[in-house]
């Protein structure tokens, strides 16, 4: 193996520019399948966040006395998903509200009675998705005593088809950058292939295995591919030092945003994707090339 | 026309046709040749000896017949099986077939590192058959910087290399001069007289046959139409 690693290298130094261009194109079309990856990997743990911490509010009905808050809360408490259950009385939300309405709740003295009802503030944590939160609300509007339940499914669900719809889009880009890299690399091989014609016709006359024509290529395949990875991976990790701290301070206070680099297991699942195509393409091209 | 019928013939043709296009580059040659022979095949241009050497090591199918090498019947081997029966052969060519970006170290090293000798051995082999051709202060050069002679010789020196049991040259002197084809040939017979088997195809026969006792065998258009015994000259 040791050998065919040799005479890879020392192939690659004899068609330089064409196994350069090949690493700067793989490198290349890995860049842009890892900031697609970084992208709706950042994408993806922000909706999550918003999925995990579901908040709704139960109204109660002007019946509800705060005698029956014990069991109506623990009904509550008892449901799948709800991890927590805080009682918002009527005064409290009353305050709240002339809280945020600072500067201008001076119509809300004029009140003569306090029109906001009881309420439950509650977090329901989403496992699979919003068919529990849902399943969830639907429970929580069967109880007595409960008005309604508000709960920004609606726009979350669009959100979360949009991103779906995006990150399909995604996908496939990932996957047209990776046939760009695969259909390059064989290219090579097939150039490179046909620039030594003599020569492998010189090795099989000497009793070459196709085996020991292959090997070299195939290696060469794994070095242009391994390295088109790392320097794809590379680049956008230099990329991501110097955007990163602007973006999360920027948008950090908007909402919770958690910026961090690819996973490893990514990386690692990209690079070897890389070098598997480079490897792919040679063997495709050989496979061809030596019927 | 079947010349000797020895039974420990290290290669033997029957009836062998090879035909282009429908037109006969060889036409029913039967031909026995025994281990240790120095055979010389001679005939004008196109009269079938670079085919009859391609049949050999199976650049070239035949149209009909049998070759035998070594009682292994060519018609039977598998692309598989082809590159180690051409271990058993060293060919020499014209136009010497040398990998231009190799050194001549690398060329010569070629034979043995496809049979996947251990580098500590092709090292000492190699070096020694550059020794043998008198390439050894060469090894590092590449070819396109050799005399045409220079090249021959690390040719040679590839063919002897994996101490192969046949040696097939075509032409091997046809682009030499004098000095260098004597030189090449001095080397083929020194392999010779080891006990190998050399069919060497050339237009000159003369100056092949003083040197060498073996037997001479003439084609014309395709067929074999004398084959006799050679004493070298006296020199």
């Amino acid at each position: 193996m040791i050998r065919y690693f040799h005479k890879a290298l020392a192939d690659i130094r004899s068609n330089r520019f064409l196994n350069l261009v090949t690493m700067v194109t793989i490198a290349l079309s890995i860049l842009m399948v890892s900031l697609f990856v970084l992208f709706f990997e950042t994408l993806g743990r922000i909706m999550d966040g918003w999925n995990q911490e579901g908040r709704a509010m139960v109204y109660l009905t002007p019946e509800f006395t705060t005698d029956i808050r014990p069991e109506l809360e623990s009904a509550i408490t008892r449901l799948d998903g709800v991890v927590r259950v805080a009682f918002v009385s009527k005064d409290q939300a009353l305050a709240r509200l002339k809280n945020q309405m600072a500067g201008s709740n001076r119509f809300l003295d004029t009140l003569k009675e306090n029109p906001l009802p009881h309420a439950f503030e509650i977090q329901i944590q989403s496992r699979d998705g919003f068919e529990s939160v849902a399943a969830a609300v639907r429970q929580i509007k069967s109880l007595d005593m409960v008005e309604s339940v508000e709960y920004g499914r609606e726009w979350l669900v669009r959100v979360f088809d949009l991103f779906q719809l995006f990150r399909l889009t995604g996908y496939v880009m990932c996957v047209l950058f990776l046939l760009i890299a695969f259909f390059i690399t064989a290219s090579t091989v097939r150039l490179v292939f046909h620039s030594r014609q003599s020569e492998v016709e010189i090795m099989r006359l000497v009793g070459a295995t196709d085996r020991f024509i292959k090997m070299p290529f195939y290696v060469t395949g794994l070095i242009q591919g391994a390295v088109g990875g790392i320097l794809g991976l590379l680049i956008l990790f230099i990329a991501y030092l110097a955007v990163s701290s602007g973006i999360s301070r920027s948008m950090g206070e908007l909402f919770h945003l958690d910026v961090r680099f690819l996973s490893v297991t990514a990386m690692g699942g990209i690079w070897g994707v890389s070098t598997f195509l480079g490897w792919f393409g040679c063997y495709l091209s050989l496979r061809q090339l030596l019927k | 026309m079947n010349l000797d019928t020895g039974k420990n013939a290290i290669i033997r043709l029957f009836n062998v046709t090879k035909q282009y296009g429908g037109k006969p580059a060889l036409q029913n040659v039967s031909l026995d040749i025994e281990p240790g022979e120095f055979v010389f095949i001679s005939g004008p241009s196109g009269a079938g000896k670079s085919t009859l050497l391609k049949v050999l090591y199976l650049a070239e199918t035949v149209s009909d017949g049998q070759i035998l090498i070594d009682g292994m019947n060519l018609a039977r081997i598998s692309p598989a099986r082809l590159p180690f029966l051409r271990r058993r052969f060293g060919m020499v060519f014209q136009d010497f077939k040398l990998i231009p970006t190799l050194t001549v170290f690398d060329n010569v090293a070629l034979a043995l590192d496809v049979a996947g000798k251990k580098p500590s051995f092709i090292k000492k082999k190699v070096m020694h058959v550059l020794r043998i051709t008198g390439m050894e202060t060469k090894v590092h050069e590449l070819p396109p910087t050799l005399s045409g002679g220079e090249q021959q010789r690390v040719a040679v020196a590839r063919a002897v290399a994996g101490d192969p049991d046949i040696i097939l040259a075509d032409e091997p002197t046809g682009s030499l001069d004098q000095a260098s084809a004597r030189r090449v040939l001095e080397i083929l017979l020194a392999y010779h007289k080891k006990g190998g088997t050399i069919l060497v195809a050339s237009h000159h026969l003369q100056q092949l046959q003083t040197v060498v006792t073996g037997r001479s065998i003439v084609l014309e258009k395709g067929r074999l139409v004398s084959a006799t015994r050679l004493e070298p000259y006296a020199t």
